[in-house]
């Protein structure tokens, strides 16, 4: 009996929740096109923790915001196709769609301090969202936003429901956040660099907080980053993009101690390490590409072949989930310095 | 609370400086107010009489602790022309410029505020194209020529609307008086809509980036809830200041197209006033104009603090 069960949540943990394939994003802008993010492809399975990273201007930042279609008036998604639970969030109607934003699909932003309106009190902001998708009176939404603003690990809730958004630090914000994410019981739950606004101590908070609520409720949680360090201590899958490409998903021990694209070799080897550490490198080659039809990392890589000037490379499979997108797939070789 | 107190206060110095300065300019001024009593078979012992009658023999800081000191008990004096008391005069032409600058206010922040905001929610549109082209129409075509206009076009060629006054003869009608306010409300309404909508548009365009608006979309909150409930409220801030400064007007009044419409208002006692050197009437429309601007940004400052708990926290 106990072993069935087990099995079936094995089950459950391996189903797909997400799937984004051939993801395209740009931006019209007067100087012309932007494309910000060229091929993204993430599979996101449930009740998992999903990183994201890559330097800034990888697109990773946009490519998530795409799965709820946010984005600024002159961001278009050009192609691709994202589906959540077997529907294709692109394809539904405007009702549809906020049906699923904020219910199915919370997100949480960077800046805490911008993404609350400053002229409304938290607990009127929270029980406004709590009411938009439960169906009950404002009194029981004032009780459950106390519930949630406790169960974020606010000590005087009540306090909290009166204060205005400044009044309150960036990791209660980002605790305020958190519960308006929840607030719902989403299914997942994107976090767009929820610690990189706050300090250390507070970040690894909020971070074991998501952690803790992701577990206690099955969610998955899609965390974009461009810290390493985060993404090794909260994450079991993760993608790594750079230049508008994701160049390579697996799992995190995979990405971190098997690196196989040479942009993740190298984003690792540059965190620093304690006793001092090897700087890698790079060279500068002479090869500038913005028209997506080579690997974005050529510039820059110090193994490139003629290969990789003509054409852009497709995913090698490394090992079981385990993919990069290199013309060298897995056979450039790794060994934690 | 402690701030509000120390703003009044404030204002309060203000508008002594006010009327040290006022009084001052019109002492400065080039005239003779006595010259306008002078006939010719005067004696010269007879006009000195009727200098001293006037007050205006007494030494300046004499006159303005006298004049000063009868303000304060709201006596403003005697107009120089016809000695009717200054503030009768006010009082009795301010239903008039209140009732024009009221309506325009009011029609003008309305239009503003759905034009305004839809123009910057649309940034770029076809509509918001049209309404800033006639945005930039509306403020740089002088009132008074834009008047004229109307005069001529809907006054005499058409001879739908009377051209001048509040009411025809004998009749006091509330009709009579809307039929009469038309002409003057549209121009002025015009030209504030315009500048109402230039900041609402800005303001507004500024909030939809902002990251609260994007949380509200992420969160599955309706457009028009977002454009009503969050980015109004917000973009409201700077409207604020805006109306606080064009407050006076209601007193004030449009002195340009009040005397194009002949509209019997106080812009056009102002008018009056200046043009026959009659000092008292001059300083007491000027005083009590100052006194609006005053009050209008205090009330600003006030309003501002009970819609941006920001602000109120400063306080």
């Amino acid at each position: 009996m106990n072993l069935e069960k087990e099995t079936n949540s094995r089950q459950g943990e391996n189903e797909i929740l997400l799937e984004v394939k051939n993801l395209q994003v740009s931006f019209f802008t007067e100087a012309g096109e932007v494309r910000a993010v060229k091929d993204a492809d993430f599979t996101v399975k449930k009740g998992e923790f999903f990183g994201i990273v890559g330097e800034s201007g990888s697109g990773k930042s946009v490519a998530t915001k795409s799965f709820l279609r946010l984005g600024p008036q002159n961001c278009r998604i050009k192609g691709g196709s994202i589906e959540f639970e077997g529907r294709d969030i692109l394809k539904l109607d405007s009702e549809e769609l906020r049906a699923i934003r904020g219910k199915d699909i919370s997100i949480i932003f960077q800046d805490s301090l911008s993404a609350l309106n400053p002229v409304y009190t938290i607990g009127s902001k929270l029980t406004e969202v709590i009411l938009r998708h439960n169906q009950m009176t404002k009194q029981e939404g004032r009780k459950r936003a106390v519930e949630l603003l406790t169960a974020v690990g606010i000590t005087e809730p009540e306090k909290c429901m009166k204060s205005y958004p400044h009044e309150l630090s960036g990791g209660m914000r980002q605790r305020v956040m958190i519960a308006m994410a929840m607030s719902s019981h989403p299914k997942m739950i994107i976090a767009d660099e929820p610690t990189t606004a706050l300090d250390v101590t507070i970040q690894a908070q909020i971070l074991k907080l998501l952690k803790r609520l992701q577990k206690e409720s099955g969610m998955s949680v899609v965390l974009i980053t461009h810290d390493l360090g985060v993404v090794a201590q909260t994450c079991s899958r993760m993608a790594v993009m750079c230049g508008g490409y994701v160049v390579e998903e697996g799992t995190a021990e995979d990405i971190f101690y098997h690196p196989s694209h040479p942009y993740t070799q190298a984003l690792i080897a540059s965190m620093p390490k304690t006793g001092g550490g090897k700087f890698e490198q790079f060279l500068e080659r002479d090869v500038s590409d913005n028209s997506g039809s080579l690997c974005p990392f050529l510039s820059r890589c110090k193994y490139a072949c003629e290969e990789c000037e003509k054409s852009l490379p497709g995913f090698a499979k490394i090992s079981e989930g385990h993919i990069s997108r290199c013309h060298k797939g897995g056979t450039i070789s790794w060994e934690m310095k | 609370m402690k701030k509000i107190v120390n703003r009044i206060i404030q204002c309060i110095l203000t508008m002594f400086i006010v009327s040290i300065i006022c009084f001052a300019l019109v002492k400065a001024a080039p005239g003779d107010p006595v010259m306008t009593y002078v006939e010719p078979n005067m004696s010269e012992e007879y006009i000195a009489n009727l200098r001293e009658s006037l007050g205006l023999t007494k030494p300046m800081w004499e006159q303005y602790a006298l004049w000063l000191g009868r303000i304060l008990q709201g006596n403003f004096g005697n107009s120089l022309m016809n000695s009717r008391p200054v503030l009768t005069q006010i009082l009795e032409r301010l239903p008039a410029t209140m009732i024009l600058m009221g309506t325009s206010m009011v029609l003008g922040f309305v239009i503003a505020l759905f034009l305004g905001l839809y123009s910057g929610k649309n940034k770029n549109g076809i509509l918001d194209k049209i309404v800033s082209f006639f945005c930039f129409v509306g403020i740089s075509i002088p009132t008074f020529w834009f008047g004229i206009m109307l005069i001529y076009l809907l006054s005499v060629y058409f001879h739908l609307l009377p051209s001048i006054g509040m009411h025809s003869e004998g009749d006091g009608s509330l009709g009579d008086l809307i039929i009469h306010l038309i002409m003057p409300c549209a121009v002025l309404t015009f030209s504030n809509a315009s500048q109402y909508i230039r900041y609402l548009r800005s303001s507004t365009i500024t909030e939809m980036s902002s990251d609260y608006v994007a949380v509200q979309t992420a969160y599955g909150m309706k457009e028009s809830g977002i454009l009503f409930k969050h980015v109004l409220k917000n973009a409201m801030l700077p409207m604020i200041t805006v109306l606080g400064m064009s407050l006076q007007t209601l007193v004030s009044g449009a002195i340009i197209t009040e005397q194009v419409f002949a509209w019997p208002g106080i812009g056009q006692l102002a008018v009056t006033a200046v043009s026959q050197f009659d000092y008292p009437l001059i300083m007491g429309i000027t005083m009590f104009t100052a006194l609006l601007v005053v009050a209008g940004n205090l009330l600003a400052d006030i309003l501002y603090a009970v819609f941006d708990p920001r602000i109120r926290k400063a306080t």
